[in-house]
């Protein structure tokens, strides 16, 4: 530690940090633009010159190492110079359009601006004009004018991203911002470059002069989407959700969030938002009133209960929903006396039995000082990007990553080890892993594992984790929503306790912990799969399109239309309309209040930012008025802390100790192609399919049958060939494309697309043909 | 003596005359009175009467819906919404004044940085349901379209103080 003066105020701070750094300690505002606490230092604005005694200029904070007994003055006479001389530079070239800029009122540089600058330019001559740039759906360049050449994007993209999507070209006056050539920013991270753009050059497409700063009222909330919860800012004027922006939580989501949490929000104000309560006689759909909406669906529950049992009633909700929900649906059910209550829709092997809830296995923070990652079955990337941000700052630290997975695809990030196999390989690559690993501690191999043929890829990993000191095995959503599951959580979970590390699951959705906290699942009852698998008389959906939402949208579909009656609790008004008899507009996330259990188990309530749309009510409201018709004891919360506090005091421990799974290595290899699939990042869920800007970007590109080349060649196609996809009795139509990142004998199909939905399951085999 | 002097005072009437003597200067003096609406009293070229909206010479709308004058305005009589038009420039769809509550202090005026928004010399207007008088953009339009003359003129008598 060295002690510094600032301002005559004296301060400690560690060796080798900045003038910046000690100044934010003492509380001491130096003005900045290109600094960025997160970010390298560039040093390249300027604007934080600041007075060293006994240096003959002023100095850079951001850039200049404190030493012991240093006297620094920011506001003497040459500092105070120093930034009004920078900060007329600055403005020479930035163009006077405060008064259209969607940052004004909230721009770094009009108030640094104010406090700095002169009242008047001394600057004639033209203005430098820069063209704008056509970079995706989300990031508006047209303003590039208005840029300062912070190159706090460019720095953002190399070091956070991981991805170097835009550049500074040319030189001194002819220096601007680009992308390459033709191509658009398409990294899940991009948004963030709005946030960091300390003028208005990078703004956001979406929210383009619909508001101006001051008339927003920001209002707390979680994301719904992925495991992490990122903490969110709802900005809202005149009732309607306006943007969406991160509210800093270094335990969570540090200063980022992922686009698909930034942009959703267009969702919530779609066209498709369902806003009364609907029934449906003779055919037709009825606009009715709450009571004789709920009233109908009372009886038609205590009917079927009583001619067909109340083991015949069903529901199914999706992990995307608050634990309060849950908590109620399954308490709803448990009331009426059936247990067939699943929010793991994705999912098809359930014979984990996990006696708790499945989760990170550490705190989200502690990613970043991990040495070794053997990260199985996941999209990471697009699953879970900001996981991925912090894996990559491990990464970059020092630490190895390794990767068993059934596509390559890039993480943008140095990958020390890889298995990449069809899905039906993937628990022999982890049983050779564990298999290396055991033989590198010498212990016994046991009797079942003999016949494993260790290959060099898995001998790798083994070697890289038996080396780190403080390793992470996690589980991705593709093994989660693998049939063979269970297999790969009990050898993964074997590899970690072996190699010292720690173990967790990835949470696919904002609930995938509180699911299960909330009891969710159905004990003695019947889980998702089998709820399906024998079809049941009445279904009560929360939040759920089984036809994008389940892991066997084949199957979900023909129970939902043999049903006597469907319930569908959502936000919208989609496919149901088919196959229900009731539709209940239920409020999304802004629009109730709730809570979200985060991956790492973070319990974290949110309110409701504006009204429900129409005649929507938050769906715990509904379910509790349900549960008063249906006359379940219990059942008289008055506000959602009530039923938050009753779940959370009897929701389970957080466990991801699994036990008694004999391990069954399957070595059939069938020559049939293999599907794998992931679910793309913007189809994910109801509200993100429905957010017009983020469906507009690559990611969501209608799905492709992806091949590998060879594969390609053999069935005598090339890419851009119309194919027919058969699985079991489904079939769809879809474009083959060529994907090299994939191993041999797999067909790449994405689900959560109605291009898609027809098909079977997630994984099995499948053949393709010419169509 | 006191008693004396009052009782004179009271039989000659002398605050009475005290006070005819008043009337009849006021009789004889320059009447001040302005025969409105004959008669008009003079007007500063900062006169802050009805509100305006003005246009460019090629006929082009000022207004940029910065909302400025919105935010700035203390009675909340003011109401913009905005929306990209089709060539991008960054335009109202709607202007309101509800001029019921505009208390006429000419900061919306102050505040835009394009002139577009101004109070103009008039107010002799009047409505007759309370509707009325809340201004939209068309017809505050109108107002700026048909005394652009006169206010640019004041603008111009003004712009040497500022």
């Amino acid at each position: 530690m060295i002690n510094i003066e600032i301002d005559g105020k004296l301060v400690e701070t560690e060796r080798g940090s900045t003038v910046m750094d000690a100044a934010n300690k003492a509380g001491v505002h130096i003005p900045h633009f290109c600094y960025h606490k997160k970010l390298s230092i560039a040093a390249n604005c300027r604007m934080c010159l600041v007075e060293v005694e006994k240096a003959p200029k002023p100095l850079p904070a951001c850039a200049t190492p404190a030493t012991d007994g240093m006297k620094v003055h920011t506001h003497s006479e040459m500092a105070v110079k120093a930034q009004k001389g920078v900060m007329e530079f600055l403005l020479i070239n930035h163009p006077l359009d405060c008064p259209i800029c969607d940052q004004g009122g909230e721009c770094q540089l009009q108030d640094l601006a104010v406090g700095y600058g002169g009242g008047e330019s001394r600057y004639t001559e033209e203005k430098r004009m820069v063209n704008p740039k056509e970079i995706g759906e989300l990031i508006s360049t047209i303003e590039m004018s208005r840029c300062i050449q912070c190159t706090r994007c460019v720095r953002f993209g190399q070091e956070i991203a991981g991805q170097m999507e835009l550049g500074m070209a040319n030189r001194s006056e002819h220096a601007e911002i680009m992308s390459f050539v033709n191509s658009a920013v398409d990294s899940e991270l991009s948004g963030n470059m709005i946030d960091l753009c300390p003028v208005g050059a990078l703004t956001s497409k979406p929210f383009r002069y619909t508001a101006r700063s001051w008339e927003l009222s920001r209002r707390k909330s979680v994301s719904p989407h992925d495991g992490l919860g990122s903490n969110l800012a709802v900005h809202v004027k005149d009732n309607k959700v306006c943007r969406v922006v991160p509210v800093e939580n270094e335990a969570i989501n540090e200063c980022w969030i992922s686009d698909k949490d930034r942009f959703s929000y267009e969702g919530l104000n779609s066209q498709e938002r369902l806003t009364r309560p609907m029934i449906k006689q003779d055919n037709k759909w009825l606009e009715v009133e709450w009571t004789t909406a709920l009233e109908y669906v009372a009886n038609g529950l205590r009917q079927i209960s009583a001619s067909a049992g109340a083991d015949h009633i069903a529901a199914l909700a999706t992990p995307n929903s608050t634990l309060e929900e849950l908590y109620l649906l399954q308490k709803l059910m448990r009331g009426i006396e059936s247990s067939n209550v699943d929010f793991r829709l994705r999912q098809s092997d359930f014979s984990i039995g996990a006696k708790g809830a499945p989760w990170l296995g550490m705190q989200v923070a502690e990613i970043n000082s991990r040495d070794r990652f053997l990260i199985v079955g996941s999209f990471l990337r697009k699953d879970h990007p900001l996981l991925a941000q912090r894996i990559r700052q491990a990464v970059k630290a020092g630490a190895d990553a390794n990767v068993v997975h059934a596509a390559d695809d890039d993480l943008l990030m140095p990958v020390a080890n890889k298995a990449i196999v069809a899905p039906s390989g993937m628990v022999d690559v982890l049983a050779q892993i564990l298999k290396a690993l055991i033989i590198q501690k010498e212990a016994t191999v046991p009797a079942d594992m003999e016949k494993v043929a260790v290959g060099d890829a898995a001998s790798s990993i083994a070697k890289s984790l038996a080396s780190g000191a403080r390793s992470a095995v996690l589980l991705g959503n593709l093994a989660q929503q693998h049939p063979e599951a269970s297999q790969l959580a009990s050898i993964a979970g074997q590899i970690a306790e072996l190699s010292g590390a720690k173990f967790g699951f990835l949470g696919e959705a904002a609930n995938s912990v509180g699911g299960y906290m909330a009891g969710a699942v159905p004990g003695d009852g019947m889980n998702a799969r089998e709820m399906l698998a024998n079809p049941r008389k009445a279904y009560l959906l929360l939040n759920v399109e089984p036809e994008l939402d389940m892991h066997n949208p084949e199957l979900a579909m023909a129970a939902m239309k043999q049903a006597d009656m469907v319930v569908a609790m959502s936000a919208y008004k989609h496919h149901a309309t088919e196959y229900a008899d009731v539709l209940l507009p239920i409020a999304p996330y802004t629009e109730t209040s709730g809570t979200f259990v985060n991956t790492e188990g973070s319990v974290q309530s949110f309110k409701g930012a504006v009204k429900p749309l129409g005649d929507a009510r938050p769906a715990w409201k509904v379910l509790r008025v349900l549960g008063n018709l249906l006359h379940v004891a219990g059942f008289n919360f008055e506000t959602s802390e009530a039923v938050r506090d009753e779940a959370l005091g009897a929701a389970c421990k957080l466990n991801n100790r699994i036990e008694g799974i004999a391990l069954k290595v399957n070595s059939t290899n069938s020559a049939a192609l293999q599907r794998v699939t992931d679910v793309p990042i913007y189809f994910a869920d109801a509200l993100v399919r429905r957010a017009n800007a983020l469906q507009k970007t690559g990611d969501a590109a209608i799905p492709c049958a992806r091949l590998h080349g060879d594969e390609l060649q053999k069935l005598g196609l090339q890419p851009g060939d119309t194919v027919r996809v058969a699985q079991g009795n489904a079939s769809v139509q879809l474009k083959v494309s060529r994907d090299d990142r994939l191993p041999p004998g797999v067909v790449r199909i994405a689900a959560g697309h109605p291009a898609t939905a027809a098909l079977g399951p997630m994984f099995g085999e499948l053949s393709l043909e010419r169509a | 003596m006191e008693k004396i002097k009052e009782f004179f005072k009271t039989f000659l009437l002398v605050e009475l005359l005290k006070g005819m003597a008043l009337t009849g200067r006021y009789m004889f003096a320059r009447k001040i009175t302005v025969q409105f609406p004959e008669e008009k009293t003079p007007q500063g070229y900062r006169f802050r009467g009805l509100h305006a909206q003005r246009r460019y010479p090629n006929g082009e709308e000022r207004c940029i819906g910065c909302k400025l004058c919105e935010a700035v305005c203390p009675a909340l009589a003011i109401k913009i919404e905005v929306a990209e038009r089709e060539d991008g420039t960054r335009r109202t769809t709607q202007y309101d004044i509800d001029l019921t509550k505009c208390i006429f202090c000419g900061f919306c005026e102050e505040s835009c940085p394009v002139d577009a928004i101004v109070e103009t010399r008039i107010f002799e207007y009047h409505g007759e349901n309370r509707g009325d008088l809340y201004y939209t953009k068309p017809m505050l339009l109108a107002v700026g379209d048909k005394h652009e003359a006169q206010i640019a003129k004041d603008r111009a008598s003004d712009a040497k103080y500022r």
